[in-house]
């Protein structure tokens, strides 16, 4: 955990107190609703369908359980009881009235936690693996890098009104779990042959209406240089990014239309002429920085613990040990993936009652701690593998042990037009359909690792471009139609997937999908050929002739 | 509009000249880019200071050579959304040096006092009264800081090592 200090506590301090004159201002008629727009998004406020939605921040994932709690008593006290996950580790809130929203940020305020620059063209929250600090093989715990670009980025007093809105995100892994790829700036630590720790810094990386994996724009960058660096594309893309046409500021714009070579000489250019400045981060600044992170007093504990070897017995234990467990970098311990994808609910949702009860859990069994993903699922960092089984049980009882962690019912979707005054087409009910259709774990378990991405408009907060299977909902004359690809996926071999055919009606979403998956299930070469796999060998047509062939 | 220069609100000492008006023989002016580049011998020449207004949408490089020669520069915010300027103001400032009066220009408003001072503007037309009213208010509203700029406030992260220096020398 990253420890705030009296600054940063002053400073989010200053920024309630802020919002709440503008609040206040507006409230009065002094500001504009246009005025006040711009300054409402750079504190996470949207105007939603029904209401004010208040989106918050938790940085590169990571959540303490007084923290988890007091977002479970803003879900109580403003909103409607519960909040829902994004993909981008925020958290959501759909009911909040505009009066009370400063209270409820100085709520938030108290525990170190803010909505500042959730939404806007500034740049928005820095997300992370979810495993950070804990997985396996990991060069070191991104979340340092992390918070450094969360300070530097927040309040910007030169970049806090870009073309567009701006997103970071960083691994450590080789295996990666941040979707760097599909990020205006991706980074990935890694150590050069020297052994320096040190960016590939990846660019121009998007999703929206015109989908772009990032590229790199170089291979190297120092730690000690990264802000400087950051900083020398942020001023490019500030100058030079468009802004005659909202669909075209995103920085993926500007890199695709001047060409990768181009766009990094002129980075490398304005870089040369700040990179030792008071931006360039010695190793004393670094330290600083990672010792307020906090890691737990882990015991010497044994891998194949009596408790666990006991409870291999119980086939539904092992069901989900085996989905939901994955192994921790500390023998003894394991990383524990709560699904937020029950079957017939809307995917990232939680009650303010669940929340608590993560809190309770995760200062019992991993140490106060709580991570946020972008698949929209929790996980519990640092579970002693001994206490799985009574941790299991309990949060069985919560509704938080669905066993479909990574398979076709762990969907991403966004709030779609049940919420979202951009959706043309509603995201939660298909997902729901979905769970209910593939409920049977055993046949989801059959058909494997499937990432189904659903978003409700060509804004593409669902991510549909990446899914293995990605569903888009159009509007065609007043009536909801789905477009459906196949073979996107956002970790380390990002891809767009490929449109299989003309969109169909909302009432066909879920038979598609089932004729794609067993068109997989036909096809596939044997068990454990991936449907992502199977897709990249088969190309998209066996796919395209099976669902279109009776339609 | 309302000019507020050095934190307090100020009559403006500038007449802004038109690019098809003549220019006065005397006195402080601003005007445009294109009449600026036009002839800046001529301009030169003139008793009285010289502003130039820079529109957002052109490279700062090419008035550097004609820095030392500028009592003021204005940059424009069309509106308050469009932030190029404050990519400018810290060029021209921190890269070019540049000491003369740095003027915010266009929609000016209370909400970003805070990030052109740390940009580098001294002297704003703020589009409305009350904002200029509310500008010391205003400007002390934050008291941390984590971007160097050339400003001069001190970055939460410099604050911090200095306070680690002094708990160590202290022990």
């Amino acid at each position: 955990m990253y420890a705030y200090d009296e600054l940063d506590r002053t400073l989010i301090n200053e920024r309630v107190s802020e919002f709440r004159d503008q609040v206040k201002r507006r409230l009065s008629g002094e500001l504009t609703e246009d005025e006040f727009k711009m300054l409402r998004l750079q504190n996470g406020v949207y105007l939603q369908l029904h209401a004010y939605m208040l989106r918050v921040a938790i940085p590169y994932g990571t959540l303490s359980s007084k923290q988890l709690r007091r977002l479970a008593h803003v879900a109580r006290r403003y909103d409607r009881g519960y909040g829902h996950f994004t993909t981008r580790q925020n958290i959501q809130f759909n009911w909040i009235k505009l009066a009370e929203l400063p209270d409820a940020l100085a709520d938030l305020a108290e525990v170190g936690i803010h909505a500042m620059q959730t939404s806007g063209n500034n740049t928005r929250n820095v997300t992370s693996d979810q495993w950070a600090g804990v997985a396996p093989g990991e060069i070191e715990d991104p979340r340092i890098w992390s918070e450094l670009l969360r300070q530097y980025t927040t309040l910007h007093p030169e970049f806090s009104f870009l073309p567009r809105k701006f997103k970071f995100a960083i691994t450590a892994s080789a295996h990666d779990r941040a979707a760097i790829k599909v990020h205006d700036i991706g980074l990935r630590l890694h150590k050069n042959a020297e052994g320096e720790t040190g960016f590939e810094v990846l660019v121009g990386g998007g999703l929206g209406r015109t989908p772009f994996i990032g590229k790199t724009i170089k291979p190297f960058v120092p730690g000690r240089d990264l802000l400087s660096y950051v900083e020398a594309i942020l001023r490019v893309y500030n100058q030079y990014g468009r802004r005659d046409n909202i669909y075209k500021a995103r920085i993926k714009i500007l890199v695709h239309e001047l060409g990768i070579e181009k766009f990094a000489q002129e980075v490398e250019q304005e870089w040369l002429a700040t990179r030792d400045s008071a931006l360039t981060l010695d190793d004393a600044v670094v330290e600083e920085i990672r010792s307020r992170f906090t890691y737990p007093a882990y015991e010497k504990l044994p891998h194949m613990p009596d408790e666990l070897k006991k409870a291999a017995h119980d086939p539904d234990f092992e069901t989900w040990r085996k989905n939901s467990v994955a192994p921790h970098k500390v023998p003894g311990y394991a990383i524990v993936t709560l699904s937020l994808k029950p079957v017939g609910g809307p995917p990232g949702d939680a009650t303010a009652d669940q929340m608590d009860a993560v809190a309770d859990l995760a200062d019992k069994y991993s140490f106060g701690e709580i991570r946020v993903g972008h698949e929209q699922n929790l996980a519990l960092p640092h579970v002693a593998r001994r206490d799985l089984p009574v941790l299991w049980r309990a949060l069985d009882k919560v509704g938080l042990a669905t066993p479909n962690v990574n398979l076709v019912t762990d969907i991403i979707a966004c709030p779609g037009l049940d919420y979202c005054s951009l959706a043309n087409a509603r995201s939660i009910p298909i997902a729901q359909e979905l769970t209910r259709r593939f409920a049977n774990h055993d046949t989801a378990n059959l058909i494997g690792r499937l990432h189904v991405n659903i978003s409700g408009c060509i804004n593409a907060c669902g991510h549909h471009h990446v899914g293995h299977i990605g569903i888009l909902g159009v509007e065609k004359n007043g009536e909801e139609f789905y477009q459906i690809t196949i073979g996107g996926r956002a970790d380390e071999h990002a891809a767009v997937g490929t449109l299989i055919g003309p969109a169909v009606p909302y009432g066909e979403v879920a038979d598609v999908v089932e004729d794609i998956v067993e068109a997989y299930l036909a096809l596939r070469e044997r068990p454990d050929e991936l449907f992502i796999d199977a897709v990249k060998r088969l190309g998209v047509e066996p796919f395209r002739e099976r669902v279109y062939a009776t339609r | 509009m309302p000019l507020v220069k050095n934190g307090k609100i100020a009559t403006d000492t500038f007449v802004r000249v038109a690019d098809d008006d003549p220019l006065p023989g005397d006195g402080a002016i601003l005007i445009s880019a294109a009449r600026f580049l036009e002839d800046t011998e001529a301009v030169s020449r003139r008793l009285g200071k010289t502003g130039v207004i820079w529109p957002n949408n052109r490279d700062v490089d090419d008035l550097v050579p004609y820095l030392d020669r500028l009592a003021a520069v204005a940059l424009v915010f069309p509106t308050f959304r469009d932030g190029r300027a404050y990519s400018q103001a810290r060029l021209l400032r921190e890269r070019h040096g540049y000491r003369g009066e740095l003027r915010a220009t266009g929609q000016v408003l209370r909400d970003q006092f805070m990030f052109m001072l740390r940009a580098g503007f001294d002297a704003f037309e703020v589009k409305k009264e009350s904002d200029a009213v509310a500008f010391t208010s205003t400007a002390k509203r934050y008291s941390v800081f984590y971007q160097p700029t050339g400003d001069g406030r001190v970055t939460a992260l410099h604050r911090r090592m200095q306070q680690r220096h002094s708990e160590s020398a202290g022990r």
